[in-house]
């Protein structure tokens, strides 16, 4: 009965949306208040009967007495069902990996790992048809490889930084304006980093005069995604040098060091494992974003190589990252090619397992030595 | 004699370059963490600040509730996708909320007792905790291909708001978990106590004494998934769909705010409307956050007021 009256609740829902927004002109407002009336009168006719029962079985409930057995059996039934919820997460993650592993085997055993990693042509027949399909995911790995390390290079001074400055240098004023803003960062959407990345960093990336230069490539997508990473490597980081005990930092101020030579020789140091924890959460971070990615890299499938003889050039050159891969295709693929998709998803499952575990690992570590 | 006193000068003499040398190292340094931290700011600014002046120009009463005209052309609103937004928001919060909220309350309420009664119990447990921690660092990429594997193809929910919402719950599950964890943690313990002594079961204990002096916390866990729904897109990438109807029941397509960001970006390159889109999006997330921030100032007066 209550399902009844939800299942009522929810189809006037849907209607009353469905006659405001779906029109392509602005709906007038009198017609608005007619639909919303009618759906209510429509609720109101359905539920009356149902709503009536359940407040009458909650008035007789009343007068019903548990036994103690009665007790005893809810509160152990509960108590199971509590323990699956909590199982759920582990479930969802056996979950991922059996279907991804169960999806990717066709391409294993077609193409085989060896060659899907070390193969530098991606060449999804199943698009064209007739041709065979070469599935390489090395051109991705190092798209993928290359943007994290721009990132790293670019987002960990900011956030070490920034780090630093909110632990010990700044007063309680800049922490309290400086910490929304930077937690503001950690909520906006990838997408609206992708599009000022298309609109704003593209053409002026443009503007550095190397021939076949388009503004989408390595440097704009390393810059965008320095800055999502900034909030994961200023929290953490900021939390471990907080948790350098008080006595570490007297005792250097009391030997006649300044604050700068404490920070940088004592409370750094002290507070090594947890930074390195949260670069490494960052660049887990880096890995696994998709969507920015998709929009400011140019998702050439070529492997990426230098534009000119200038090595530096290699960053202005567009190129695809692993999830990108996954994202751009997966929506059509079909075959083998799919397969290898789901090939993708593992290896980035992986990849991602293990930098996270060695990121849990350093974190242990400083907790043992406290 | 005469070269100690040399000596003990020259080497005051040192003492202060050394000291004002140190003075200047350390100047620069202050410097230099000002500076990453202004630049991390005015990143911040930077990006909200053209958005919301490029987009809110655009915004206007036929803007929210027209729907996209689709195709190509870029054309019309945005209004099927707040309302899918909402749908999408609702929906995956319903799913996930009373998972996460069960598996915080099991974890801190009655693992350690089980553990210590059975081994079986204990290893589940610790199960339990290792996938919270898995989860929460897997890439929402992955999330999606795990819906389009299992919820779109295998049990043939097609792209729909339910395949999206069920991959989107397991993207905020650990999230609930471990904020409710933290909430049930701050609860006293004589609170408890007081309860049992009282002859009251645990559930009824956990029901009625703990959750409620709890839920300001498991609130802001459901605002901070929210959040994270709003501004995901890669999942409902590949499980929502993307048409620009209206969805008539959980099975049909539809497009979230995000995805019609990404969609108007790439596809349409109707870069005003994308930006439009975009600054409704900061909007609100700028809301959730103050809302989160109101939450959790109550939530440390209150706890500093009763202690």
């Amino acid at each position: 009965m209550l399902i009844f009256v939800i299942y009522s609740f929810i189809s006037v829902v849907f209607a009353i949306f469905s006659a405001v927004f779906a029109g392509e002109s602005v709906v007038p407002i009198m017609s608005i208040l007619r639909v919303v009336g009618q759906g209510l009168l429509f609720f109101l006719g359905y539920a009356i009967l149902p709503a009536g029962l359940i407040y009458i079985l909650i008035k007789f409930d009343q007068y019903f007495i548990e036994s103690p057995r009665q007790r005893e059996f809810v509160d152990n039934a509960i108590r199971y069902v509590l323990l699956g919820t909590a199982l759920s997460c582990i479930i969802i993650v056996f979950l991922i990996f059996l279907f991804t592993m169960e999806e990717s085997l066709l391409s294993i055993e077609e193409i085989g790992i060896g060659d899907m990693l070390t193969g530098t042509i991606w060449r999804p027949g199943s698009i064209i048809g007739t041709e065979d399909a070469q599935l390489g995911l090395l051109p991705m790995i190092l798209g993928s490889i290359l943007v994290t390390f721009g990132a790293v290079l670019i987002g960990v001074p900011l956030s070490v930084g920034t780090a630093v400055l909110l632990a010990e240098v700044a007063p309680r004023i800049v922490r309290e304006t400086v910490r929304p803003a930077i937690e503001l960062l950690a909520g906006i959407p990838s997408v609206v980093y992708g599009l000022f990345g298309m609109v704003v960093l593209a053409p002026l990336i443009r503007n550095i005069d190397v021939p076949r230069n388009t503004g989408f490539g390595l440097l704009n997508a390393s810059i965008v995604l320095a800055v999502m990473i900034i909030p994961t490597i200023t929290n953490i980081a900021e939390d471990a040098i907080r948790a350098v005990p008080r006595e570490f930092k007297e005792g250097s101020l009391a030997l006649g060091g300044t604050h700068w030579q404490t920070i940088v020789k004592v409370i750094l140091p002290a507070a090594r494992s947890g930074i390195v924890a949260a670069v490494i959460l960052g660049i887990g971070r880096a890995l696994g974003e998709t969507m920015a990615m998709i929009m400011v890299i140019g998702n050439s499938i070529a492997m990426p190589q230098p534009l000119t003889n200038n090595p530096f050039t290699l960053f202005l050159n567009t190129a695809r990252t692993l999830t990108g891969n996954i994202a751009v295709e997966i929506n059509y693929a079909a075959g083998a090619h799919r397969s290898a998709l789901f090939f993708t998803g593992v290896l980035l499952f992986i990849m991602i397992m293990l930098v996270n575990s060695t990121a849990r690992f350093f974190m242990k570590s400083k907790q043992v030595k406290q | 004699m005469i070269t100690d006193q040399t000596e003990s000068i020259i080497s005051k003499a040192k003492n202060k370059r050394n000291l004002k040398r140190q003075n200047n190292i350390q100047i620069l340094g202050y410097a230099l963490v000002w500076l990453s931290a202004i630049i991390a700011v005015a990143v911040v600014f930077w990006i909200i600040g053209y958005v919301l002046s490029q987009g809110l120009q655009l915004i206007n009463l036929e803007f929210l509730t027209t729907r996209p005209a689709g195709g190509v052309s870029g054309e019309g609103g945005m209004s099927t996708t707040i309302v899918t937004t909402l749908y999408l928001v609702v929906l995956t919060i319903v799913i996930a909320t009373p998972l996460g909220v069960g598996a915080a309350v099991y974890l801190v309420e009655y693992a350690g007792d089980a553990s210590r009664e059975s081994k079986l119990v204990g290893f589940l447990v610790k199960a339990a905790r290792t996938g919270v921690e898995i989860l929460a660092g897997v890439p929402s990429i992955i999330f999606g291909l795990f819906g389009f594997a299992l919820f779109v193809s295998y049990m043939k929910l097609g792209f729909s708001l339910i395949s999206a919402s069920l991959s989107g719950a397991a993207l905020i599950l650990p999230t609930i978990i471990r904020t409710s964890e933290e909430a049930l943690l701050t609860v006293p313990r004589s609170y408890r106590e007081g309860s049992l002594s009282l002859g009251a079961t645990k559930w009824h204990t956990i029901f009625n004494v703990v959750l409620p002096t709890a839920i300001p916390g498991i609130v802001t866990g459901i605002v901070l998934s929210v959040g994270r729904i709003i501004a995901e897109t890669a999942i409902f990438w590949v499980t929502l769909g993307g048409s620009y109807h209206l969805p008539e029941s959980i099975m049909n397509s539809g497009r979230s705010m995000a995805l019609h960001v990404y969609m108007l970006a790439s596809e349409t390159r109707a870069f005003d409307k994308a930006m439009a889109t975009a600054s409704i999006l900061i909007i609100i997330i700028i809301l959730l956050n103050l809302s989160i921030n109101i939450i959790s100032r109550r939530l440390t007066a209150r706890v500093a007021g009763k202690l």
